[in-house]
């Protein structure tokens, strides 16, 4: 069984439909604090063991850290049952999903995400009286050259040295959007014009590594805040990705990078070294018949789907000694047949990948109404595909009316709304906001709070994700009625 | 005998034609039931794509994101 610990951050555009009322942040702020199914509204958000300006390459950056005071800590963060966090990032409304440990559950909270802050929308528009006051779009730009992110999270042992981890997982990150891209109509930041192209945020990409993701943004993030203990792990903060509608393209992006990092911990080198990487993130999502070669630093060209096929083969050959796990083998299957069926005409895969997806989509609104690239029209559709009401989002139409495949069973997403996952931390986390919602003092990544009453805080350190699990805490949980029998439980 | 495995091999020649005549019915009333549920999967989109598209999407400014 290969198990790691993995997680998404979803920022959310949001559209007002009266924009002159309320500004971005407060916007934000209504939205997050709109969500109905909080247990714990007094828990506060526990800052302690945060620290994202520690770089990975060793040094720690200048800048203020972030530590609200109570009140507004209350207002900016929601601790949620299923074990994540809904919060405001800046000026969007961002979910956090709870630690998972594959990607078929990831997909599930990723999901479960998109209704949460789904209902925080319908709440928020009845506050402010008429129906929609506000759309919310998982996308990941608005179209002016602005965007917002969607990143990935993978702990990865502390032995592999950090250079190795850039220098295999560069070429991967740059083709993967063959699968995983989102599609968008035009070019933004000031890169070269095309009238759709497969990814959302490659435009955006500038330099190769660095510790920023505001500006200038890097390929590879090197911040460095495992939420664990850093002697073992570090967290890899992938910030190269798009957000996904496609539940088959969000399971194959997570599940295929967790297989290449369990490669590389496990010592299988993968040697493939584009020439250019920032200039070879553009040029694949600009080549949606995909056929275009990248040039290699060795002067030789591959395709992106050779690039990907290097991957996929070395990973079938490493993981077909490890035994079935069936999870593994799900994605192997996934990768191979998308990569094959790609290679012979990606349209055949409009069905399963957003880019394609939406590309099928607006071809044929411009066919039966005889409009092009720069109609109004189309530039609305291709933000309202990721419009996350079920009723209004063009993706939703689309898989209401059958056009596209899913992966999950409905009733994981209602689960994974209320639940958190049985095996990692945020187990505990989860179920001591569900069963304890009034003791509940502060929570984060590493810790639960307690207040009861007494002259201090009890704190419970979570250091370990792959602790706190059902199987470890479900019983210490179930024979404690009070969260003073809980800690004696603890203790004891 | 010959004959009867003649008489046969045409039988299985006509066979054939009307599966194929079949399967050829069966494309066409399956792309023109896609070509009716794209039409009206187009309609819907008008349905309920967002007023005004144009002042919409132009007003739609995303500054502040990671």
């Amino acid at each position: 069984m290969i198990r790691r610990i993995l997680g998404t951050e979803t920022e959310f555009g949001v559209a007002a439909k009266d924009p002159d009322t309320l500004d971005p942040v407060s916007n934000s702020i209504l939205l997050v604090n709109s969500y109905p199914n909080v247990p714990s509204p007094q828990a506060l958000w526990d800052y302690e063991n945060e620290n994202p300006l520690l770089d990975a390459r060793g040094f720690e950056a200048d800048g203020e850290r972030e530590r609200p005071g109570p009140e507004y800590n209350r207002l900016l963060n929601k601790v949620l049952a299923n074990g994540g966090r809904l919060y405001v990032d800046g000026a969007h409304p961002e979910y956090s999903t709870p630690e998972c440990t594959g990607a078929h559950d990831l997909l599930a909270y990723e999901k479960a995400g998109e209704r949460i802050m789904d209902l925080s929308r319908e709440m928020a528009s009845r506050i402010k009286r008429g129906q929609d006051r506000f759309s919310v779009y998982k996308n990941n730009t608005d179209g002016k050259g602005n965007s917002y992110g969607y990143h990935e999270n993978y702990l990865v042992g502390r032995e592999v040295p950090f250079e190795r981890l850039v220098a295999h997982l560069i070429p991967f990150l740059v083709t993967r959007q063959i699968y995983a891209g989102a599609g968008k109509v035009g070019a933004e930041n000031k890169t070269e014009h095309v009238p759709y192209q497969i990814s959302q945020r490659a435009d955006f990409f500038e330099v190769l590594v660095d510790l920023n993701t505001m500006v200038k943004r890097p390929i590879i993030n090197t911040r460095d805040e495992p939420h664990s203990d850093p002697a073992r792990y570090r967290r890899l903060h992938v910030i190269v990705g798009d957000s996904n509608m496609s539940e088959i393209s969000t399971v194959l992006k997570v599940g295929a990078a967790a297989l290449v990092l369990a490669m590389l911990e496990e010592g299988v080198e993968v040697s493939v070294t584009l020439e250019n990487p920032v200039h070879a993130i553009k040029a694949i999502s600009r080549d949606v018949t995909l056929k275009q070669p990248i040039k290699l630093s060795n002067g030789k060209e591959l395709t992106a789907i050779e690039i990907q096929r290097i991957y996929l083969e070395s990973a079938e050959k490493h993981f077909s000694n490890t035994g079935a796990d069936p999870g593994v083998a799900d994605i192997l299957s996934r990768w191979r047949s998308v990569l094959d069926r790609l290679a012979q005409e990606p349209m055949q895969l409009s069905r399963e990948l957003d880019w394609v997806i939406k590309k099928e989509l607006l071809e044929s609104y411009m066919a039966r109404k005889g409009c092009d690239w720069t109609d109004a029209r189309i530039a609305m559709m291709d933000l309202q595909y990721h419009d996350i009401r079920s009723d209004k989002g063009l993706y939703y139409a689309l898989e209401r009316g059958g056009y596209v495949d899913r992966v999950l069973d409905p009733e994981e997403i209602n689960r994974a709304i209320e639940n958190p996952p049985p095996d990692t931390r945020a187990y505990f986390r989860g179920m001591c906001i569900k069963k304890f919602p009034k003791e509940v003092y502060a929570a984060s990544w590493t810790s639960v709070l307690f207040d009861v009453g007494n002259t201090s805080i009890k704190k419970i350190a979570l250091l370990d994700p792959l602790r706190g699990t059902r199987e470890l805490v479900g019983p210490l949980l179930e024979g404690s009625s009070t969260v003073e029998e809980l800690l004696a439980n603890i203790a004891a | 005998m010959a004959k009867q495995e003649r008489k046969r091999e045409k039988k299985r020649e006509a066979d054939k034609k009307e599966d194929q005549v079949a399967a050829n019915a069966e494309v066409l009333e399956k792309g023109k039931k896609i070509k009716e549920d794209l039409d009206k999967l187009m309609d819907e989109i008008d349905d309920v794509l967002e007023e005004n598209a144009e002042e919409f999407v132009k007003n739609y400014v995303q500054k502040g994101g990671q």
